[in-house]
């Protein structure tokens, strides 16, 4: 049966304030359902407040052959990194 | 009747339909039609049998013999459970179990709705804790049967024919007796008759986007209120008992 239904990802919000982070996939044949299986599935031990599911095929990434010219680009502008700041003490999620 | 009595069998008969429909999806662990279905469904399992151990225990307490909520699900006979006949049903195929859990659920929640706000603190804790599970539970069971009925020509009769073959076990839901009585002019607790019109108002709005139809009023089955169970109770408890009843007092 799970031949015939989509992949979706699924998107997991710890707690308020932050941001959603990809949990992992479940396979659903309706978005309503892929909800429910992400609830059951990823959110059983209190992991969350919030769930997103997208449909795996809307999903549009980059491409590993791009990595040159899309990530090496950034690998040698270490100003562009905030590591010249000092952060206060009691500032987290940072 | 006294108020005691009454509370005393309603917390046990709460308990007794949880624990049996938890054992029931006990049965399907490792047997679920998909890997996310199977958490759901265990998932379910452990919620009612959460929600029996509650009932159990308190039902102990009003008892005051020193029972405990393993003495009421594994030491008691098939006679002594008050559990409905519905809850008991075999899982059948996928369309049977959902169908069974529409049926089910639906009352369930708004029993434990009513309850909420019922005079017993203890009982009204319970409800409302047990009442947040169950409204999932309801979601996940609707969608899946609208999900069967609104299908394919195959799961459509399948669904219909579900329905159809577990609806003369509803009519034990709203069959209220003595301790029902007690506990609504007693402790405000759930009208029957409120509930079997709201409940055939939901049931009627669910199966209609499932494209099926309501069954005709039929003869209703009833017997689970005073213990006399269908012929599939008695191997349910006999798998569900037997570790204790050969090992007395076992624990992990």
């Amino acid at each position: 049966m799970s031949k015939d239904w989509p992949l979706y990802e699924v998107f997991i919000r710890a707690k308020s304030g932050l941001s959603h982070r990809h949990a992992g996939s479940v396979h659903a044949a309706d978005d309503e359902m892929a909800l429910n299986h992400a609830r059951d599935v990823y959110t059983r031990r209190n992991e969350g407040v919030s769930i997103w599911v997208v449909r795996s095929s809307d999903i549009v990434a980059s491409d590993p052959g791009d990595a040159d010219a899309f990530f090496e680009p950034a690998r040698d502008k270490i100003y562009r990194h905030p590591t010249f700041y000092d952060i206060p003490d009691g500032v987290e999620n940072i | 009747m006294d108020n005691k009595e009454a509370l005393l069998k309603y917390t046990l008969r709460l308990g007794d339909n949880a624990l049996v429909l938890a054992q029931r999806l006990v049965e399907l662990v490792a047997h679920g039609p998909e890997l996310e279905e199977e958490m759901a469904n265990a998932n379910f399992a452990l919620d009612y049998l959460g929600q029996a151990r509650l009932f159990y225990m308190y039902a102990g307490e009003l008892e005051g013999k020193g029972r405990k909520e393993d003495d009421f699900a594994f030491m008691r006979g098939e006679r002594e459970f008050s559990s409905f006949l519905l809850v008991e049903q075999p899982n059948g195929h996928f369309g049977d179990t959902i169908a069974r859990s529409v049926l089910f659920s639906e009352f369930y929640l708004l029993q434990l709705e009513a309850l909420r706000a019922c005079a017993d603190a203890r009982l009204a804790e319970i409800a409302a804790r047990a009442e947040k599970e169950i409204r999932y539970h309801v979601r996940h069971d609707a969608q899946w049967l609208v999900r069967l009925g609104d299908g394919t020509d195959e799961s459509h009769s399948k669904a219909q024919a579900s329905i159809d073959s577990l609806w003369r076990f509803t009519g034990e839901l709203f069959a209220g007796d003595e301790v029902d009585a007690v506990i609504r002019d007693e402790f405000g607790g759930p009208d029957l008759d409120v509930l079997l019109a709201r409940w055939r108002g939901r049931i009627a709005a669910v199966l209609d986007e499932a494209t099926l139809s309501m069954p005709d009023d039929c003869w209703m089955d009833k017997g689970g209120r005073t213990g006399r169970h269908t012929e599939h109770f008695g191997p349910l408890i006999a798998e569900m008992q037997y570790m204790q009843r050969s090992y007395p007092g076992l624990a992990w």
